[in-house]
């Protein structure tokens, strides 16, 4: 339970958003050309980690808009929010 | 040799006001190295343990664990056991744990607390109706005992279940599991902790696993808080912190862990006498032999290692059990916890070799581990004595999110375990 600054509409109730997991997990370019280890890297594996984790939120009962948040897992300490399409940052 | 707990035990140590039972299991110091070591002193790990000293003869074994046995997902969980899954192979995997639950407590010489109260699962949907009855069907086929109850045998199943068809998500009928039921958690840690403590297996607590050292594509030892163990064959049970170990192997795995959340009210007197889900409305409720309502909610969406949750979850579970049990609108709850899961793509579990030699995996039983206890730490043991699978967990091999060959039991399981 915690609450998230979102980048256009300040600080909610993190029961107003959804977390879409891991972020910066790229849709493969040539999908034709993966062969099945690559598929279930892209697919199935999470690195899961146990602290600092980039992951992506939408903000599902507000704006509804997709954003990037660096938050450590072991305490949902939110570390810094970011845009889509930005780099994730140095912590 | 261990003394049998029996009622002259028990009669006997009370003329001395209990104060001189013998210990349940030792507190070894770990040795330099072990045949096979078992990662995570929860209820699966030490089972694992169990049946690698009872059936395979492989007694210099460890269990190491970094906090107390039984003090994760085993002492957090709602205690449900069933196996009406639907497809074959989880099935096969559930009912052989279910018929184990049944000669549990004589086996170990340690009373279990299981109990056949029978689990009942509520429909609130017309495709809830629909799921639940081709799961009997499929059950049947297998099986494994399994009746649909129309909405009038429900409430007479229990009467203390609102079916007014009034409600926002009103009973539309539910199945009913028999020989489904309960059993008591620390019990179950305990029991095997002394099973396979008794047979030579070092149980060692406080102990932290820090890395794991290979040789290439084999697996070396373990680097822990109490100095670095030898071992050949490394099984981790690790459940929400499976991710955090496979990382130290430079292994990924397909899982993502969560808070599930429990709590359990003041104590009454008996008013419910088996064990009613409701996956629809994310609502689980039984009473546990002292009187409590053990409730079960669900799973927050976000990875999180805190063993929280987030209090609306709470929230919208205990809406639900008010408007199914309207009698509950004067309980006080006592007690909320939460605990980490660590689920699968599919909701099955993983009980798998992996690419690296002499490193197995249990992982991946999500919201709904407890039940499967004892078959798990059969099928796992097995599969680290002959460094393949039993026929029975060959379809939980890692490898299935490469082939696709999932063994998908969200839909049919919901998302209660
Ligand atoms: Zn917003």
């Amino acid at each position: 339970m915690f609450l998230i600054n979102c980048p256009y509409c300040g600080e909610r109730d993190q029961s107003e958003f959804v977390s879409g997991g891991e972020a910066h997990i790229a849709r493969p370019k040539q999908p034709t050309e993966l062969n099945d280890d690559q598929w279930a890297e892209y697919l199935f594996m999470r690195k899961n980690i146990k602290g600092i984790q980039f992951e992506r939120w939408n903000h599902a009962h507000g704006c509804r808009k997709w954003f990037n948040v660096a938050r450590d897992t072991s305490n949902d300490k939110i570390e810094k929010i970011y845009k889509m399409g930005e780099q994730p940052p140095k912590l | 040799m261990k003394n049998k707990y029996s009622i002259f035990s028990l009669i006997k140590n009370a003329f001395s006001n209990h104060e001189n039972w013998q210990r349940a299991w030792r507190d070894p110091e770990p040795k330099k190295e072990y045949d096979a070591v078992i990662v995570g002193g929860g209820g699966h790990g030490l089972a694992t343990a169990y049946y690698l000293a009872k059936k395979h003869n492989l007694t210099n074994i460890a269990v190491v664990e970094k906090g107390w046995i039984g003090g994760g997902n085993t002492g957090r969980n709602t205690t449900i056991i069933r196996s009406n899954y639907l497809w074959d192979a989880s099935a096969g995997l559930y009912d052989h744990a279910l018929k184990i639950w049944e000669g549990l407590s004589q086996e170990l010489n340690y009373n279990v607390m299981f109990s056949q109260r029978g689990v009942m699962n509520l429909a609130h949907n017309l495709q809830d109706v629909r799921d639940l009855k081709r799961r009997t069907h499929a059950n049947r086929l297998n099986g494994i005992d399994a009746v649909w109850l129309e909405t009038n045998e429900v409430k007479k199943f229990c009467p203390i279940i609102n079916t007014s068809q009034d409600i926002r998500y009103p009973v539309l009928g539910g199945t009913l599991q028999k020989r489904a039921g309960t059993a008591r958690h620390d019990a179950v840690a305990w029991g095997y902790a002394r099973g396979a403590d008794e047979m030579g297996v070092d149980i060692i607590q406080n102990c932290e696993v820090k890395g794991i050292k290979r040789n290439g594509d084999s697996v070396e030892g373990l680097e822990t808080t109490k100095g670095f163990i030898k071992t050949k064959k490394i099984g981790v049970v690790a459940a929400g912190h499976s991710s955090v170990i496979a990382n130290m192997a430079g292994l990924k795995l397909p899982l993502e862990s969560k808070p599930l959340q429990a709590l359990v009210s003041e104590p009454v007197k008996p008013i419910i006498d088996t064990v009613v889900m409701s996956n629809s409305v994310h609502a689980y409720v039984s009473q546990s032999d002292k009187g409590e309502l053990v409730i079960g909610a669900g799973t927050d969406s976000y990875v999180s290692y805190t063993q929280k949750g987030s209090f609306n979850i709470v929230e919208e579970t205990l809406k639900a059990i008010l408007e199914l049990y309207p009698i509950f609108s004067r309980m006080k709850m006592l007690r909320q916890w939460g605990g980490i899961v660590d689920i699968c793509p599919d909701a099955s579990p993983i009980i798998s070799k992996t690419s690296i030699k002499g490193l197995y995996f249990n992982c991946g039983w999500g919201t709904g581990g407890f039940k499967a206890t004892p078959g798990s730490g059969d099928l796992f043991a097995h599969t680290i004595a002959n460094d393949e699978p039993h026929k029975l967990n060959a379809a939980f091999n890692i490898n299935r999110f490469v082939s696709g060959d999932l063994v998908d039991e969200h839909g049919a399981a919901a998302v209660a375990h």
